[in-house]
Order: structure tokens, then sequence, then C-alpha cells
């Protein structure tokens, strides 16, 4: 997802930088006002965590594998500025040290993958935990929740800039379609996973899952472990269908979501200007319900056969558990 | 990855490049990778220059060309786009060897592989020659944030701790008979990622309290350079230069 140069034109490229630098310089702010002279070390650290979960594949099913993007599991774990802080380190640092991600496109890369999944998946997870019962359960399934939401956040992030300043010409439905349709089966991956460390961080040291401390959780956290990863991979399937059907429509207009975010936590001013300069809506404005449409059945269809390929799987390998 | 990632890409050698002053080759790649973007798509010509400046470049680097191409590969997801777009791409079709394709598709293929694999090209080359700490110092002389050099050169220093922990838990896993076959087994990968977590997060707090000993007053000390570099800035400057000059006769031209 590390877009490369050439691939979104210069102006919206420059646009993003602008956006993306103003979140980043806030993300640092914010974060050095709660952590002081600490911050160097430690948001260094849990850059180098989140890092190295993205150099390490998981097997995910028939034989391909995939890896953590992490947007979500760093705000959760750490808060929303310490984690978009050290997740643009870790893009930064790609596109210059690693070569992946053009320079160019540095603005860009940073908004989608950290500022946008960061700050989406924070509110995701807020929202659902403030307003469900406080329980370690329901905690987790936000978690999966955000997980699955930062990454089709970004994925739609992409979407839009695709549509301001893409090249190629291609039918934004279709590009829509395939992108979020694609990133939504990444990010049931992503979900399960950044639930699953949740917990069992949660399980070990609660304290240090800064998105639960204000909330007084009751039960336990390692229920992922009672009750058997399959389990909650069925929760975690069922509320992907609700995000599915519901998530979907409202996708298409995220910018919006991502002005609504500036708003809500008093984000830098440049970067609610940027937002709303850049807004989609502003151009599409009667495509919108054509593209919320497409993408929802694209969803659905993508969905589906996901469903279908993992439940096959999981059924294949119940087979060949049998002793013979 | 079994060897240490403190070195990224870096490839040893003594060429100019590499003796060359980190922030003077960071200047002459960022200018090289904006004049790539603002050629306008149809001058021809001018990705042939780029072409000849990268080549340039390779070879005052010292790269095997077969090293290089490999490094390229990362690009090959956005390749797999790019043979796409004239499928999918809308407005006029055009007849390619028989086939209706889209004729924006055909310039937004075009446009990918030859601004990406142009932009990327700089890329592998800086980061070929430079190191990482080079790269950081670079960083920081042209004036990018000294909290983001910062954050970036204790992730850098950190990274290889963490991972090779999490490789030697793997090791002691698998002999356990801990193989992950699909995304059901993950609890125990989940477990060690989880607790991976908690002694990164210690371990910055550990640090934190070593560099206060050490007299840290929450400003990071500017990175000291480590060598004596050598600065062409009549050479990067004339690369520049050329590149820009290209892009501009580009511009004026179409």
């Amino acid at each position: 997802m590390h877009i490369p140069d050439g691939f979104i034109n210069g102006v919206t490229s420059a646009g993003a930088g602008v956006i993306a630098a103003g979140g980043v310089g806030a993300a640092l702010r914010q974060s050095g006002k709660v952590l002081q002279d600490k911050r160097i070390p430690m948001t260094g650290l849990v850059a180098a965590f989140i890092f190295a979960l993205q150099m390490l594949n998981f097997p995910v099913a028939a034989g391909t594998s995939g890896h953590l993007i992490g947007g979500a599991l760093a705000v959760i774990l750490v808060g929303p500025w310490l984690g978009v802080a050290a997740v643009s380190t870790v893009v930064i640092v790609q596109s210059f040290l690693f070569a992946d991600g053009g320079v160019s496109a540095l603005g860009l890369n940073t908004l989608n993958m950290a500022i946008i999944s960061g700050l989406v998946g924070w509110v995701v997870f807020r929202g659902i935990t403030r307003v469900l019962p406080k329980r370690w359960t329901i905690a987790l399934v936000a978690t999966f929740a955000a997980g699955l939401v930062s990454v089709v956040a970004a994925a739609t992030g992409f979407v839009v800039q695709y549509s301001l300043g893409g090249v190629g010409d291609v039918n934004l439905a279709t590009v829509f379609t395939a992108m979020v349709g694609v990133h939504f089966l990444i990010g049931i991956g992503e979900g399960l996973i950044t639930a699953a460390v949740v917990g069992l961080v949660a399980a070990s040291r609660p304290d240090l899952v800064f998105g639960t401390h204000d909330l007084n959780l009751t039960g336990s956290s390692t229920r992922i472990g009672r009750g058997g990863i399959g389990g909650f991979v069925g929760v975690g399937l069922a509320v992907a269908l609700v995000l599915a059907l519901v998530v979907a429509p409202l996708a298409s207009s995220d910018p919006d979501g991502l002005e609504r975010v500036a708003i809500d936590q008093g984000f830098a001013d440049d970067a609610v200007d940027g937002a709303a300069a850049d807004s989609p809506l502003a151009d599409y404005g009667e495509d919108t319900v054509g593209v919320s449409m497409a993408g929802a059945i694209g969803i659905a269809v993508t969905f589906a056969v996901g469903v279908g390929a993992l439940g096959m799987w999981a059924l294949m390998r119940r087979r060949r558990r049998v002793p013979t | 990855m079994s060897t240490g990632h403190a070195h990224a890409l870096f490839i040893h050698g003594h060429g100019i490049l590499h003796r060359t002053a980190p922030h003077l080759k960071l200047v002459t790649m960022i200018a090289l990778v904006f004049a790539v973007v603002a050629t306008p798509r149809n001058a021809f010509w001018a990705f042939g220059v780029y072409a000849v400046i990268v080549a340039v470049l390779v070879a005052l680097a010292g790269l095997r060309p077969k090293q290089f191409a490999a490094r390229l590969l990362i690009e090959v997801p956005f390749v797999i786009f790019a043979v796409l777009l004239p499928f999918l791409g809308g407005g006029e079709r055009v007849e390619v060897l028989g086939i209706a394709v889209s004729r924006e598709g055909l310039w937004g293929a075009w446009t990918i592989l030859a601004k990406g694999t142009l932009g990327l090209s700089f890329s592998i080359i800086l980061a070929s020659t430079t190191t990482v700490p080079d790269i950081l110092s670079g960083l920081d002389r042209i004036r990018v944030p000294r909290v983001i050099t910062a954050i970036a050169g204790f992730m850098i220093r950190y990274l290889d701790v963490v991972v090779s922990e999490f490789r030697r838990r793997r090791i002691a896993m698998s002999s356990r008979g801990y193989e992950p076959q699909w995304i059901g087994d993950v609890k125990p990968w989940a477990a060690s990622a989880g607790s991976m977590f908690v002694r990164s997060y210690e371990r910055g707090e550990r640090v934190y309290q070593a560099m206060v000993a050490r007299g840290y007053t929450g400003v990071m000390p500017r990175i000291q350079a480590t060598a004596a570099w050598a600065t062409p800035w009549p050479g990067a400057l004339s690369v520049i230069a050329t590149a820009w000059a290209t892009a501009a006769t580009a511009m004026v031209l179409t």
C-alpha cells in the first residue's frame, strides 16, 4: 500500500504533504504534552515495535501470508497522538531508508497509513467502547472493528487521492470496489490479530493499554483464549458483516469522517482547512451515491467469497486433523 | 532476513557516492525525484535523459546492475496495477495488437512505470550508498525537525533488538511444535507480539531513565558526522541542473 512516485499527480501529493505535515506536527506536539521529555525514546521504541510487526509475516489461509499494518494497534495501545507519531516515523523511515514508498508520495503515504488509519481506528474503538457496556469482551470486539475499519479507511484515503489526482482515468467505482473490497479482507485479518494482541497485553499489563485506561472494564481480557479463537472469529465475522452493510455507504465519504475527527480532537487548524479543501464531495456530489452503492455491493460480494473461502479452509483443516 | 537490518539496503563500497556527504546526496535525490514527477508524461525523451542519469549514478555508486534490478522488485504490486490500467481505464479506446484498450489507461500505465521506476531508482541509489545513521544525520542537516530524526534514530537502534527477540521466540515456539497454518492459529503468535509490546514499552522507560542519568534534558544532541565527507557540490549541482533543465524544457515544449 506504499504509493510510489508518479502514481498521484504533483498537486494532490503536495496537498497531502501539507495535511500530513500538519497532522504529524500535531501528533508530536500532543504526545510531547503527555510524555514531556520521555517522548523521544518512548515513541522510538513503540515505532520499532510496530515496524518489527510489519516485517513478520503470518500465514492467513491457503498458502498466502500477510503482516500487520498496525495503525489501530498503535493507537489503542499507546493512544492516538503517540500512536500516530510512531506509525508516521515508520512510514518516513521506510521511504528514505528502505526505498519503500516514493519520496514525493511521502505525504500521501503518511496520511493514509498513519494519520487516517490511526485516527479512524481510534474513533471507532472509543465510539464503541463508550456506548456499549464496559466489558473486556466488548472492548476486544471494538478492537477488531477498529483494526478492520482502519485498514478500509486507509484504502479509502487512497481512493480519494486517486480520484483527485490519479493517472489512468479508471472509473472511480471500479477503483473503490477493488481497493476497499481487497482491504476489507485484509482488514478482517488485521482486526483479528489486533484484538488478539491487545487482549494478551491486557492479560498481563492492563495498565499499558491506553485505549481502555479510563473505562474500568470488567470481565476477562483473555476471553479469546477460553472461548477459542474459533468463537472469536465467528463474532468477528458477524461484526464485519454488520460493518459491511452499515459502514460501506459511509466509508465513501471518509474525508468527512477525517474532518469530523479533526474537529472532535481539536486538530491543528491547517489540517482542518486542508481536509475541507480536499473533500471529494465538492467534486463528486452526484457520484457519491452511485459510488457508495457500487462499493457496498462490491464489499458484500467480496465478503461472501472471502468468508466462503475461509470457511472451506477451516473445514479442510478440521478434516486433516482427524487422526488416521 | 536472517541478517541484521541496521543498515537496511546499504552495500559496502568505496566509490565516490559512498564518500559523498549524506545531506548532499539527500538534496540531490529529492531534487531529482521532484524533477521526474513534474515532467509531462508525453515528453518521452526527458525520461530517457533521466534514465541516463540513473545509469551514470548506478555506475558511480559501483552497484551491480543485477543487484540494482533485484531491488526494483519492490515495485511489483504497482506494476501489476499499471498493467491492468489500460483494460480498466475509461474514455476513448485505441487498438493495440488487436485489443481495444483505453488511451488514458495506457498513459497511466506508462506514467506509473516511468515515474515510479525512476523515483525508486534514485531512492535505491541513496539507500545503497549511505548507512542508516548517515541518512539520519543527513536529514538532520537538511533541517528535518530534530524530533523526527531523533525518534527515527531510536527506532532504528532498537529495531534489530525487537525483531531478533521475536525471532528467538518463534524458534522456541517452533521447537515446541507450533507451526501456524492459518489465521486461526494466531493466538500464540499474538501472545508473543503482546509480550514484545510490553517489553518494548518497558525498555523505552529504562532507556529514558538511563538517558536522564546521563544528563538528558529533553533535547537530543545533534548527530555528529563520523567521517570526513567529500562534498562534490559542482557534480551534484550539475546533475540537479541537468534534470531540472530537462523538466523545464519538457514543460515548455508540451
